[in-house]
């Protein structure tokens, strides 16, 4: 017998997004037809004395999105099969061709209509709700008190269309739950009004708070960013593999597709690194506002994150050897439930430092870390002098790496469980390693201690983990403690 | 706030109780170590001892010695294990060779899970596992009596819910 029991108060817990085929809202079926406005909205009859939920449609862009579907289908068939194709075709009379056409276009239109017909977003005190679904019904209710960050991003033909995605991180969310597209207007709009509702504004007020004020912390000037991509080992060392690697081949097997075959990944990888970083790093802007951290970056598709207050669960520190003699760090954070994980893509020590501040408020990054004893050598040859670890009071930090030194810290409020280990090899030497575990799912090592050292900082970081959330902020930022 | 002391031990709050885990679960590794030893061996006897000769046939003896070594092994196993309530948090510790010790405070916990399979329930054992939002956090504590295994999820749940601190 299996049985689950959720170890959480009604309400409480990660999973911020309840799904079902009903919406559980009383009085569903009595929509208020007749007030349907100009725009598609309408107006949910709730519990009376609430203001009613309104429910609103997506850009009519919106079924475009998926046009490049069915032909990418078909193209891909054309190149997997090139033989196979080419008598379909050939098979194929100008009726047939017609006659396909004349019946896939409008079912296909038809389809991308209904989707979109039946896809509606609403916004009620505490919650986003997405009712999506023409057949298999869909409704997610995003819970906006457990939002980790909402990123507005605006792909390249978005862009040129005018329209934006709004997608709110929530643990467990995935891409069906973003709302693409937006008018650009009303993607800005609905962010401030989401996040001020996510920070405790009172209901009747949120819609009228508005976007909050932004200062600019740091923006990455162009020059910087390609210097640093040049001082990359990465980028060379894919452009290397991609030019040597086919050539070798060539030589050696003379045959074109080994070559080809090869080489398009190798050459997509140094792309990748070099011009696709560039592009999607380009005007990196972080700025501070009260509802959270801004971030503003990519040339082509431009993308808009805020991360809320007291979000943040890891920040890391990348010193890349190359970039050590000019004093350029690369700082990198991890957000539950967020794919973004750069917050400065590069910037002198001490601007990243300051930045990181204002990310972790109280925290500084420690001056003076333990190095790990000389007998550690024997565990860990040569990389055992990269392992360091301070612990202050509001952070655990740990570096790892020689080359490429990564110094990883961790608010003792965002532990989640503390773990020590130790292999035969260490016992021999005394030593142990301690995990602190995170909610983005990242474990942060402070590898080879000493044994001794190692329990008591088990014990201790278990205590400090525990007190560290009494001085954290609440969920709902901008509500008094 | 409540303290969480354990009730009725009289220990101090800050000294762990060591609770350690039911025998049977060292009869259940045991007796399925038996029957894997027995299927191998037989395999191992057989198959050469029919195509290369009756002497092979003592390939057997391989499988019956790494079965006797396990044998001791499971035992040492069984007794590292062993987790505390404390005030706070849960500490499990395991592991003979490759030792592990876990911390859990109790408000991280988002899930409690008491699983039983056929097998373990023959055998009258439980196994409860904690889940938090870090999915490295590996807190399974196997082999617990079914009535221990739901007085611990009691517990954990309503200490969890008095603890409660999301992410």
């Amino acid at each position: 017998m299996t049985s689950r029991e959720r170890a959480e108060g009604p309400g409480d817990g990660i999973p911020g997004r309840a799904e079902g085929t009903g919406d559980g809202t009383p009085g569903r079926g009595e929509r208020a037809d007749a007030g349907v406005p100009e725009r598609g909205e309408r107006a949910d009859v709730g519990v009376p004395g609430r203001a009613p939920v309104i429910e609103r449609r997506l850009h009519p862009v919106t079924p475009l999105r998926r046009a490049w579907a069915p032909l990418a289908v078909l193209a891909g068939w054309a190149v997997h099969d090139p033989n196979a194709a080419q008598e379909q075709l050939a098979r194929l009379t100008d009726t047939m061709l017609l006659l396909g056409i004349a019946v896939l276009v409008p079912a296909a239109g038809l389809y991308g209509f209904l989707s979109w017909w039946f896809t509606h977003y609403a916004v009620t005190d505490t919650e986003l709700r997405i009712r999506t679904g023409l057949l298999f019904r869909r409704t997610a209710h995003i819970r906006l008190e457990r939002v980790q960050a909402v990123d507005v991003s605006r792909p390249l033909l978005a862009r040129v269309a005018g329209v934006a995605k709004l997608r709110i991180d929530v643990v467990g969310t995935d891409d069906k739950d973003e709302l693409a597209f937006l008018s650009e207007r009303e993607a800005r709009a609905l962010r401030a009004e989401l996040l001020a509702r996510a920070a405790g504004f009172a209901p009747e007020t949120a819609r009228e708070v508005g976007e909050a004020p932004a200062h600019v912390l740091l923006r990455v000037p162009p020059r910087e960013l390609a210097r640093s991509l040049v001082l990359t080992g990465a980028t060379w060392g894919s452009l290397c593999a991609a030019l040597v690697v086919p050539t070798l081949l060539w030589l050696f097997t003379e045959n074109v597709w080994t070559v080809l075959v090869t080489a398009l990944p190798l050459l997509g990888t140094a792309g990748a690194s070099s011009v696709g970083r560039f592009v999607t790093e380009f005007d990196w802007t972080v700025s501070e506002s009260p509802d959270g951290l801004r971030i503003d970056r990519g040339l082509l598709d431009r993308a808009h994150e805020t991360v809320p207050p007291g979000r943040v669960q890891t920040v890391r520190i990348v010193e890349p050897l190359l970039w050590r003699w000019r004093g350029w760090v690369r700082v990198e954070l991890d957000v539950a439930g967020s794919d973004n994980s750069v917050l400065v893509p590069v910037a002198p020590r001490a601007v990243a430092e300051a930045v990181l501040a204002r990310v972790l408020p109280g925290a500084s990054v420690p001056a003076g870390l333990s190095p790990v004893p000389r007998r550690a050598r024997w565990c860990v040859p040569v990389w055992w002098r990269g392992h360091r670890l301070a612990v202050t009071g509001p952070v655990f930090a740990a570096r790892s790496g020689l080359l490429c030194r990564r110094l990883s810290l961790v608010p003792h409020a965002k532990v989640q469980s503390v773990r020590l280990t130790q292999g035969p090899w260490e016992r021999r030497w005394g030593l142990a390693d301690v995990h602190v575990d995170t909610g983005a799912g990242k474990t942060v090592t402070a590898r080879l201690r000493d044994a001794g050292e190692a329990g008591r900082l088990l014990a201790e970081q278990a205590e400090r983990s525990r007190t560290g959330r009494r001085d954290a902020p609440p969920d709902r930022w901008m509500t008094a403690r | 706030m409540e303290t969480g002391s354990l009730d009725g031990t009289g220990a101090p709050a800050d000294q762990p109780v060591w609770r350690r885990l039911e025998p049977g679960l060292l009869r259940v590794r045991r007796l399925l170590l038996a029957v894997w030893a027995g299927v191998f061996a037989v395999a191992a006897g057989l198959l050469p001892g029919l195509f290369a000769g009756p002497a092979w046939a003592a390939c057997a003896l391989l499988p019956l010695v790494c079965a006797a070594t396990c044998w001791r092994l499971l035992e040492r196993n069984w007794r590292s294990w062993r987790y505390a309530e404390r005030a706070d948090d849960l500490l499990i510790s395991r592991g003979v060779l490759w030792r592990e010790e876990t911390v859990v405070p109790y408000g991280r916990m988002q899930l409690v899970e008491v699983t039983s399979g056929p097998l373990e329930r023959r055998f009258g054992l439980a196994t409860v596992q904690l889940h938090t939002a870090a999915a490295a956090t590996d807190a399974t504590i196997p082999g617990l009596d079914p009535a221990e295994a739901e007085r611990l999820r009691d517990r954990l749940t309503e200490l969890g819910e008095a603890r409660s601190a999301g992410l």
